[in-house]
């Protein structure tokens, strides 16, 4: 029995939601919930959770690549089968967490994952660089400006000794998306890679008709700058769209809407580098990434540019802030001018806001330190 | 056997992060196909440039929702990822899994689809990545059967909710993440399904401050846990890090000599609201004052506990920048009780509350932030039910142009001109 073609419909089961949670708990897990106590890092990709029973879960978390595969994951099953009474769990962040419940259990699981090569690097806790979300990129979506797998692999690979240690003044959170839709929540992370293009959209007026409604196509620019137009197509005049590229920046949003009018470009795209936002709300409130460098290039298929960037705003960062403090603290406790300064990192127009609410990002107070920008 | 050259790519071979690479690789010997998404993604890399076409409907029967549709546009050169449609599938709460389940979950794909994935999306789903269209309901069919599991959303529906993993192994979490996410998840699977808002709506759940689903940033409805007492203090263990004997912050900063813990530098003077100081040995907190940041208690662990009258804030409105730029969530309500016992109904209410104006008023492709942006807040609150109190906003409106009703003001609007010339020549 299975999927019948010529009858659809038969024995559909529809909404019946995600398998319950319960069912996938490790025993210690299920045992102790919301009776935990405490927990520590013992060493870098360790944690220790222990419960008001006495009983301790000790967790293991590993990095792993976001496109993965079946195989890999059937040997992530292998591991957990061996080790984790077959249980395990996927981070937000996208690293994989074997637990066990006995201390003696873990140098083992250690053992075993450091035998398979660099397939399962142990870390990303405490204060260091975890896992890179991200989206996806020339490898699945058709608005990329930027792929994404292979600029965090090499962003990964130079920040790799971050990863695996703790010596960071605190927690830094990196994030890819490769357009301004922005699907990977970089717009509140410590270090944020974005893919921007950088040219107008095409019109493809033998198409335009076919594959868009112009209204929508129209609506959907935030700045106004689609207008409705005549064109003539075969010797015909037809209803299409032109783009005042003078008001454009380059979002992207009506070819979402409209297939007709495509905006990628070899030379035009390219990475922009934003910095300082956070998530938590421990301390300081949450804040918005702020972008500091306006465009890098897109050198596949290790952009060192991009990693380059990242790399020195982390270890300026490192080598300056205080303990506990993110980088959009560090920043706005320096002053954004001397962060400029600090990193080395050339000041642009690009920077100073001209979008909506640009106002409240213009300094308003006599207050400022003198850098190497004044003259 | 390679079935394409793909020596940029094989450049991402080298180094200690594990490559995603090397995995497409060993897919590609089981399912030979996955040498075409090589290939393709080869020929991006010299092209500097997606090969992927724009959208393509599809989806299985009466779902509107669940899979996200994706041709290539170069199939002759790559027959294997012609159709590469995104198949999401419902995750469970927190992302544990068992083995069982997951290895059936794979054998699944391995059989209807290309075998690559993306565990997970930023949103939470499984993502199973590239399936041909004529192999979508056979596999929806084995999933719902064999499997017992069902699709996520996508599209301008309820989009698949996520949670931090809260109570199940944090000690922080003040209200069970896990059972709310579940709940609400099949509470609302027509909205999941079949959409019919303006856009996407997501809930976030995260059990407290620290915020690790990024609630507050990226969902329309974030449930946010925190407490109304006093936070808890075990003096004992207090002076346990003060005499260094329990490593500060869980052990996170072992990587670094910081020197030796200073509970008035490291604790004391980073509370925000300062409202913490030592009386001789023993800490004190006036926390009528304290905004729960979390701050002392991730320093302090074993020391400091989130209260026991325990709940949540729930924000509403936040969204990356398209359109109108990024916004965080606002905070509605700052504390309502997050309970099992009452299969949530609270929150249930205020869901529906919010889902029955978004529906009339939010435009196509308007998330709800923008809608509120576009009304204002005060004309939401006053949609919500609510009374404006001082925690809507960080501080009070700075310019003097307020709208008055003309029932607030004696005499109302309309006057007669006449009579006013009558008194005053123009
Ligand atoms: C077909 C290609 C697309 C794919 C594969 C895709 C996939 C995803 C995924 C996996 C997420 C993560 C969800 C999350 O982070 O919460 C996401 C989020 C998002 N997507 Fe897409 N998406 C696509 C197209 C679009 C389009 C066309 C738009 C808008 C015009 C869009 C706007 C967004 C936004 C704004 C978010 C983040 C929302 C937020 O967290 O506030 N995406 N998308
Ligand atoms: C001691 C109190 C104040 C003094 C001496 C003062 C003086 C002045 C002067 C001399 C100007 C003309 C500036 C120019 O033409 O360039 C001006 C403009 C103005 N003032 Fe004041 N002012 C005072 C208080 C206020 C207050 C309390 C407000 C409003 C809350 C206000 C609102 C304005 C506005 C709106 C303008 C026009 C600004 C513009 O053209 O952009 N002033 N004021
Ligand atoms: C909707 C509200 C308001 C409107 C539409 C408005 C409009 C104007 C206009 C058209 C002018 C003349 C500008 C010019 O001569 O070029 C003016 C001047 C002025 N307004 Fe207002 N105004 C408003 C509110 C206020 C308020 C609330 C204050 C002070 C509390 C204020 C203070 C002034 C002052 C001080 C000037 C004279 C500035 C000068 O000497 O150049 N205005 N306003
Ligand atoms: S960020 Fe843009 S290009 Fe990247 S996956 Fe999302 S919609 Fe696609
Ligand atoms: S790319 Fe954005 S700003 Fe430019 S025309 Fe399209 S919608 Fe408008
Ligand atoms: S949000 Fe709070 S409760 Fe949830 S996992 Fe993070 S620290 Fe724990
Ligand atoms: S939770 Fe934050 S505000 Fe409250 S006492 Fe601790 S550090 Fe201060």
């Amino acid at each position: 029995m299975g999927y019948d073609p010529a009858n659809p419909m038969a024995d559909r089961i529809t909404d019946i939601g995600p398998p319950h949670y319960s069912k996938f708990h490790p025993p210690v897990v299920a045992k102790n919930k919301g009776k935990w106590l405490w927990h520590e890092i013992t060493q870098p990709g360790v944690l220790v959770h222990k419960a008001e029973s006495g009983d301790e879960c000790w967790t293991v978390r590993v990095g792993a690549a976001r496109l993965i595969s079946t195989e890999l994951i059937y040997e992530m099953c292998d591991i957990a089968d061996a080790h984790c009474d077959g249980f395990l769990r996927f981070t937000t962040r996208n690293n994989v967490e074997f637990m066990v419940d006995d201390k003696a259990k873990v140098q083992p699981l250690l053992d075993d994952l450091a035998s398979r090569g660099n397939k399962f690097p142990v870390g990303g806790t405490g204060a260091g660089v975890t896992n890179i979300v991200h989206t996806q990129g020339w490898v699945h979506c058709h608005t990329p400006a930027t792929d994404a797998s292979g600029v965090v692999k090499a962003v990964m690979d130079e920040l790799f000794d971050y990863f695996t240690s703790m010596k960071l003044p605190a927690q830094v959170r990196i994030a890819l998306a490769c357009c301004l839709n922005m699907c990977g929540a970089v717009h509140a992370s410590d270090i944020a890679i974005l893919g921007v293009h950088r040219k107008p959209p095409m019109i493809d007026h033998s198409r335009i008709t076919g594959v868009c409604e112009l209204p929508l196509a129209i609506s959907a620019c935030p700045l106004g700058a689609v207008k409705p137009a005549k064109a003539t197509v075969d010797g015909k005049e037809i209803k299409t769209v032109k783009v005042n590229n003078e008001r454009c920046m380059f979002c992207g949003n009506c070819y979402t809407m409209c297939p007709a009018m495509p905006l990628a470009d070899p030379d035009g795209d390219g990475i922009a580098i934003l910095v300082g936002g956070k998530v938590s709300n421990a301390r300081s409130a949450p804040k918005f990434s702020k972008l500091v460098i306006p465009f890098l290039p897109n050198t596949p298929p290790r952009w060192p540019e991009t990693v380059a960037a990242v790399k020195n705003i982390l270890e300026t960062y490192a080598g300056d802030a205080k303990k506990y403090e993110r980088i959009g603290e560090w920043a706005e406790r320096i002053g954004w001018e001397k962060f400029f300064e600090k990193c080395n990192i050339p000041f642009t127009i690009k920077s100073v806001d001209d979008y909506r609410l640009a106002y409240d990002t213009w300094r308003t107070t006599t207050q400022f330190k003198y850098t190497n920008a004044i003259k | 056997m390679a079935k394409h050259d793909t020596p940029l790519l094989d450049e991402l071979e080298k180094g200690p992060w594990p490559s995603f690479v090397t995995d497409i690789k060993r897919q590609a010997e089981k399912n030979p196909d996955c040498w075409d998404i090589l290939g393709q993604v080869e020929l991006s890399y010299k092209d500097k440039i997606t090969h992927w076409k724009h959208g393509g409907i599809v989806g299985v029967f009466g779902y509107g929702g669940g899979i996200v549709g994706r041709y290539s546009d170069v199939p002759a050169q790559f027959p294997g990822v012609e159709h590469f449609h995104t198949v999401r599938v419902n995750q469970p709460a927190s992302k544990y899994y068992s083995t069982e389940n997951l290895r059936a979950l794979m054998a699944l794909w391995d059989k209807h689809g290309s075998g690559m994935t993306n565990m997970h999306g930023s949103t939470g789903d499984i993502i199973l990545l590239g399936c041909r269209t004529e192999a979508l309901e056979p596999f929806f069919y084995d999933l719902t059967h064999e499997m017992g599991q069902d699709l996520g959303g996508s599209g301008s529906n309820l989009r698949t909710p996520a949670n931090c993993l809260g109570q199940s192994r944090c000690e922080w979490a003040c209200y069970d993440t896990e059972e709310a996410c579940h709940h609400l998840t099949m509470h609302y699977q027509d909205e999941i399904h079949r959409p019919a808002f303006p856009y996407k709506f997501k809930f976030k759940f995260s059990g407290c401050a620290n915020d690790c689903v990024a609630a507050l940033a990226r969902s329309d409805f974030a449930v946010i846990g925190t407490w109304r007492d006093n936070i808890r203090i075990d003096q004992a263990a207090v002076k346990e890090y003060i005499a260094g004997n329990i490593a500060s912050n869980g052990g996170a900063h072992s990587g670094k000599d910081w020197g030796a813990f200073d509970i008035q530098k490291e604790v004391i003077n980073l509370c925000p609201t300062e409202c913490m100081w030592m009386e001789g040995d023993e800490l004190k907190i006036d926390d009528s004052e304290c905004t729960r940041c979390m701050h002392c208690i991730n320093v302090m662990p074993r020391a400091l506990r989130p209260g026991a009258e325990q709940g949540a804030s729930i924000c509403m409105g936040a969204k990356a920048p398209i359109l109108d730029g990024a916004q965080f969530a606002t905070l509605i309500i700052p504390f309502i009780k997050v309970s099992a016992d009452n299969e949530f109904e609270n929150v249930i209410e205020i869901i529906e509350n919010v889902w029955d104006w978004w529906m009339e008023v939010g435009k196509n492709r308007e998330r709800v932030g923008e809608t509120m942006q576009r009304v204002g807040l005060p004309t939401f609150i006053k949609v919500m039910g609510l009374d404006p109190i001082p925690q809507h906003v960080k501080e009070p409106r700075s310019n003097p142009y307020v709208f008055w009703d003309e029932e607030e003001v004696e005499g109302g609007f309309e006057r007669d001109v006449d009579e006013f010339r009558a008194r005053h020549a123009a």
